[in-house]
């Protein structure tokens, strides 16, 4: 007879609302599933970057068949906006208002995350982990809501310049630039980097994403005298850019923005032997560099890309970068445990110490704090020898 | 018009002013692109509709615009409402421009030159010289306006009834230009050229100025648009955007004013459909809806709601 | 004067690619009357059966007749299924009909093949045989361009079917009444087209490499091309893609600058057909009241 009591009182104690009050939602969130959304150019001309949208969703996949994150199973919406930024308005609008997602994740491009700056953060909606390489995502007093990623262009811009100062302060320097944000950013951190030695630039060309070829400038820079090239195109445009600068005869020192840096979306097109001494910057492992064939990481990718995302390419890099942000978010979610504010979810976004998705270069980790929204700050300059990018010199940045 | 044609327009009026009241903000934010499109949509059927000059181009003129709102309102703070006029009347000037020398060209070469304008424009919005106007490739953001004198509604709902009067007026304009001499011009001109010509109607001058009209109509447009989505930047204005505003004048239906409304309700929304049918290949759903619309109603919905109409019509009479 | 001359020649290098789609666009206007705007699409659909086949362990060769095959019966299909329900219906609704055709090819391509880029190999050997200005295949997809123009002049100059395929276009009441099949005549202007684009699509990709989106900056400047050499004129529409190139290359490297040299081209060009509305080399054609 005494136990009912005691059992009755354990129960109350139990059921307080000291214990329940440790699971906080925000809308998206609830006891059974996480809602996240992004938006994605899975047509026009940017879609190329559409695969990193599917291999998150396919990332997801295997976490929700494998318990989900805290045992909440992740729902992952995410539309097409053809790159245009009235559609990512208006889908990203549908998400918040409508699909009531708990935050925004890896939306992508410039134009569209400009579009909806913003809006998110006067809606106070986390829109996290941008994918864009531009620095202005890296502002949390008056952006708080808004964070990127990957090391910004500028920074990588600042790289080579200085690399060029270093190495060979006599230089004559060819720009190939892609006329938008991404190209511009780049140009700005590479003259920003040689200071008052922007005399060193001989030649700057531009290309659109709408031009069949760049034939025509790679044609102009060698023209011009160069004997450095500062090759800012994304992989379609590489490829013919390294390919006819080769076989123009013009054999400049060539430094290729990471965004191309894959030895198998482009050094291959172009032609292997044609891209010896290319030198480049990665923070990421190359999925077709033979020296990480029977790296455990990247052998664990292998086998989720079969298994989640067989019509993914294993060849483009890409395809690691969604990998290696979406288990970032993981992270950052199963430290949200229980509170599931979008409050909560950026303050463990802002939060990460030493944390290293496996398939980032040896020495390359994620390090955010209230003031630093730049989850990767690291590169490691890069040289390619024919089979391989060789890593070379110190990991520069933080 | 006739009492019994008002009732209609009356009922979808009063429909349409109950929307904001009864719908979720992005809905509401949805349907303020339906009216900015209908306007737009309008523009280009002035030209194409009703006097034959197609034009694969007209994106270059919402464009315009758009970003005649965005520059008046970030650089000199101009209010929005003010910068209607002013886009407006650019771009029936250079509407007008354009039509003078595309007098020379029939069919298929306008449609290379207009095509060549919209191709072209986000180069020329990007041109480093006048990017401290125009922002370059960063574009520029600008903000969404506030309901006047306190009014109990909010930012979506206010820019949605303001963009409803302007629609309201700018179609009633239209209607009042199209049913009298100069539609009748207009479409002569479309029909038989020579005649027309032959007949004292001064083609030059009324072709050039439905160029303008039309360039006009569709740069209200492209203003209210960027209000609308508080940004504008080059690439929101490619080729595809004068592309699908063709589509919607012959899916709403060529020569029509409701044909406007019919398209710009197509072009808003079955693209969201296609893509809720379809993850993998939205755009190819898109096409063919297309397609299933073309064959079922080669007139567009307007001539299929027109024909439906008259058939209901004989079959009253027989009674 | 070296660099005048490398940018001469790498304009007409890229004027190949322009005047081998300029071709198709030729030959379905002279079928049809229409400019179909998805033969850019159709090109880069058959080169992506071309990859398969060649990817498969095909030899180039076979690959290539086997593709030009294919491409011409999907042009018969596609006119006798898609285009034939609009044969009668108003020009622009035609029009709408080769939109949806461009977005879905294009959509349901990146949906089997991804977007991303694919190199596709070229018939031509790979040491650059005029010296450094021009690689083989270059050179050797604007001769191939131009054995496809020749072709094409003989088949519409000197055979009985090409002049039953003008006819059917030009005037399909009276085609018909001296007995001429004109469906079929359409469909096989829209084999030959696809065709003929097929050819284009694998002389580019080598050059362009092959994605998707590969044909839709060219579309441009083969209408372009197209209309400056004579639209019903396929020996214009090849000079048409030369000058195109050409002009191009030399605004960019020399007068404007690469952000304008789009614009300035294209005005360019609509104003020479604003002074000579046929086109260089185009029939001028008298209409009666």
């Amino acid at each position: 007879m005494k136990l009912v009591p005691i059992a009755a009182l354990l129960a109350v104690a139990l059921a307080s609302p000291a214990a329940v009050a440790q699971k906080k939602y925000d809308p998206g969130a609830n006891d059974k599933e996480i809602r996240i959304g992004n938006t994605n150019p899975y047509s026009g001309p940017a879609s190329s970057y559409g695969t990193i949208g599917k291999g998150i969703g396919a990332y997801f996949k295997m976490v929700n068949e494998k318990g989900g994150i805290n045992g909440r199973k992740v729902v992952w919406i995410s539309y097409d906006d053809s790159y245009s930024p009235p559609k990512t308005v208006e889908m990203v609008r549908k998400l918040v208002e409508q699909d009531q997602v708990l935050l925004l994740f890896q939306t992508l491009g410039t134009p569209g995350n400009t579009a909806i700056h913003k809006y998110m953060n006067s809606k106070k909606v986390p829109q996290s982990f941008v994918a864009t390489g531009a620095t202005k995502w890296n502002d949390p007093r008056n952006f708080p809501w808004t964070m990127g990623f990957q090391p910004n262009y500028q920074t990588e811009g600042r790289i080579y310049a200085q690399h060029i100062l270093q190495n060979n302060p006599k230089a004559k320097i060819g720009i190939l630039y892609q006329n938008d944000d991404y190209g511009k950013d780049y140009l700005k951190g590479f003259k920003d980097g040689l200071g008052d030695k922007t005399s060193m630039i001989v030649k700057e060309v531009s290309y659109e994403v709408s031009d069949p070829t760049v034939d025509s400038q790679i044609v102009q820079l060698q023209a011009s005298g160069a004997d450095t090239f500062f090759n800012i195109t994304i992989p379609k445009f590489a490829a013919q850019a390294i390919r006819k600068a080769y076989d123009t005869g013009w054999k400049p020192t060539h430094y290729l923005n990471n965004v191309s840096a894959s030895v198998g979306s482009v050094l291959t097109p172009a032609g292997l032997e044609k891209s010896v001494g290319l030198i480049s910057t990665n923070y990421l492992k190359d999925p077709t560099d033979p020296q990480w064939k029977s790296d455990p990481a990247m052998m664990e990718w292998e086998a989720f890309m079969k298994k989640y995302y067989p019509e993914g390419s294993m060849t483009d890099p890409f395809n690691v970068y969604a990998y290696a942000v979406a288990h970032t978010l993981h992270q950052v979610l199963k430290q949200s445990g229980d509170n599931l504010t979008r409050a909560n979810v950026m303050k463990q976004a802002a939060s990460l110490k030493g944390f290293r998705p496996e398939t980032l270069l040896p020495g390359i980790r994620i390090n955010t704090d209230a003031g630093d929204f730049a989850p990767i700050e690291s590169e490691q300059l890069v040289r390619f020898n024919g089979v391989t990018f060789q890593r070379f010199g110190p990991i520069i940045g933080k | 018009m006739s009492r019994r044609q008002l009732i209609p327009v009356a009922v979808l009026l009063l429909a349409a002013c109950a929307l904001p009241l009864l719908v979720s903000d992005y809905r509401v934010f949805q349907f303020n692109l339906v009216l900015v499109y209908a306007i737009a949509l309008l523009g280009l059927n002035i030209l194409t509709g009703y006097n034959g000059q197609i034009s694969l181009g007209h994106g270059a003129f919402y464009a315009i615009g758009a970003y005649c709102a965005a520059i008046l309102m970030d650089k000199y703070g101009v209010p929005y409402w003010a910068t209607l006029p002013v886009a407006g009347a650019v771009c029936l000037l250079v509407g007008f421009l354009f039509g003078l020398p595309a007098l020379r060209l029939e069919g298929l070469y306008l449609a290379l030159a207009t095509f060549a304008l919209g191709v072209s424009l986000p180069s020329l919005l990007k041109y480093h010289h006048i990017e401290k106007w125009t922002g370059g490739v960063q574009g520029i953001v600008i903000n969404k306006p506030e309901p006047p004198f306190g009014l109990p509604i909010n930012a979506d709902q206010w820019l949605y009834y303001f963009t409803l009067a302007v629609a309201v007026l700018m179609f009633v304009l239209a209607w009042n230009l199209l049913r009298g001499r100069i539609g009748r011009a207009l479409v002569a001109i479309r029909d038989q050229h020579i005649a027309a010509e032959a007949m004292g109607i001064n083609t030059a001058m009324v072709k050039s100025l439905a160029f303008g009209v039309s360039a006009m109509y569709t740069g209200v447009a492209g203003a209210l648009g960027a209000i609308a989505i508080q940004y504008v930047a080059p690439d929101s204005f490619n080729i595809f955007v004068s592309i699908v505003f063709l589509v919607g004048i012959v899916i709403g239906g060529l020569a029509s004013i409701s044909g406007a409304i019919y398209g710009a309700l197509f072009i808003q929304f079955v693209p969201n459909i296609a893509d809720e049918i379809s993850k993998a290949a939205p755009w190819a759903i898109f096409g063919i809806f297309l397609l299933g619309f073309v064959y079922l109603m080669p007139m567009g919905v307007a001539g299929a709601v027109r024909m439906a109409l008259a058939r209901l019509q004989r079959k009253a009479q027989n009674r | 004067m070296d660099a005048f001359l490398h940018q001469v020649l790498a304009g007409l290098a890229t004027g190949g690619i322009y005047a081998s789609l300029a071709l198709a666009l030729v030959m379905i206007y002279q079928a049809t009357h229409l400019v179909n705007f998805a033969q850019g699409e159709m090109a880069m659909f058959a080169t992506y059966f071309a990859w398969s086949l060649i990817n498969a362990g095909v030899p180039y060769w076979p690959a290539f007749l086997l593709t030009v095959i294919f491409a011409f019966v999907l042009g018969v299909l596609i006119e006798r299924v898609i285009i034939r329900p609009v044969e009668n219906s108003p020009v622009l609704a035609v029009v709408v009909v080769f939109i949806a055709l461009l977005v879905i090819l294009n959509s349901v391509t990146g949906w089997i093949f991804t977007y991303t880029i694919k190199s596709f190999p070229s018939p031509f050997p790979a040491e650059p045989v005029f010296g450094k200005y021009m690689s083989a295949h270059e050179g050797g997809a604007i001769g191939v361009t131009l054995v496809v123009l020749l072709l094409l002049y003989a088949f519409f100059r000197f055979t009985p079917l090409g002049l039953a395929l003008r006819a059917a276009a030009q005037n399909p009441e009276s085609a018909r009444l001296v007995g001429i099949r004109v469906g079929w005549m359409l469909a096989l202007g829209w084999g030959l087209a696809a065709a003929i684009g097929g050819v284009a699509g694998m002389m580019v990709a080598p050059i362009v490499y092959l994605d998707p989106n590969m044909m839709g900056g060219v579309l441009l400047y083969a209408f372009a091309a197209a209309l400056v050499g004579g639209i019903d004129n396929p020996a214009g529409a090849v000079f048409g893609g030369f000058l195109v190139g050409v002009l191009e290359n030399v605004l960019g490297a020399f007068v404007i600058g690469n952000e304008l040299k789009l614009a300035v081209a294209l005005v360019l060009i609509i104003g020479v057909l604003v002074v000579k509305p046929s086109g260089f080399f185009g029939k001028v054609f008298v209409t009666r009241v």
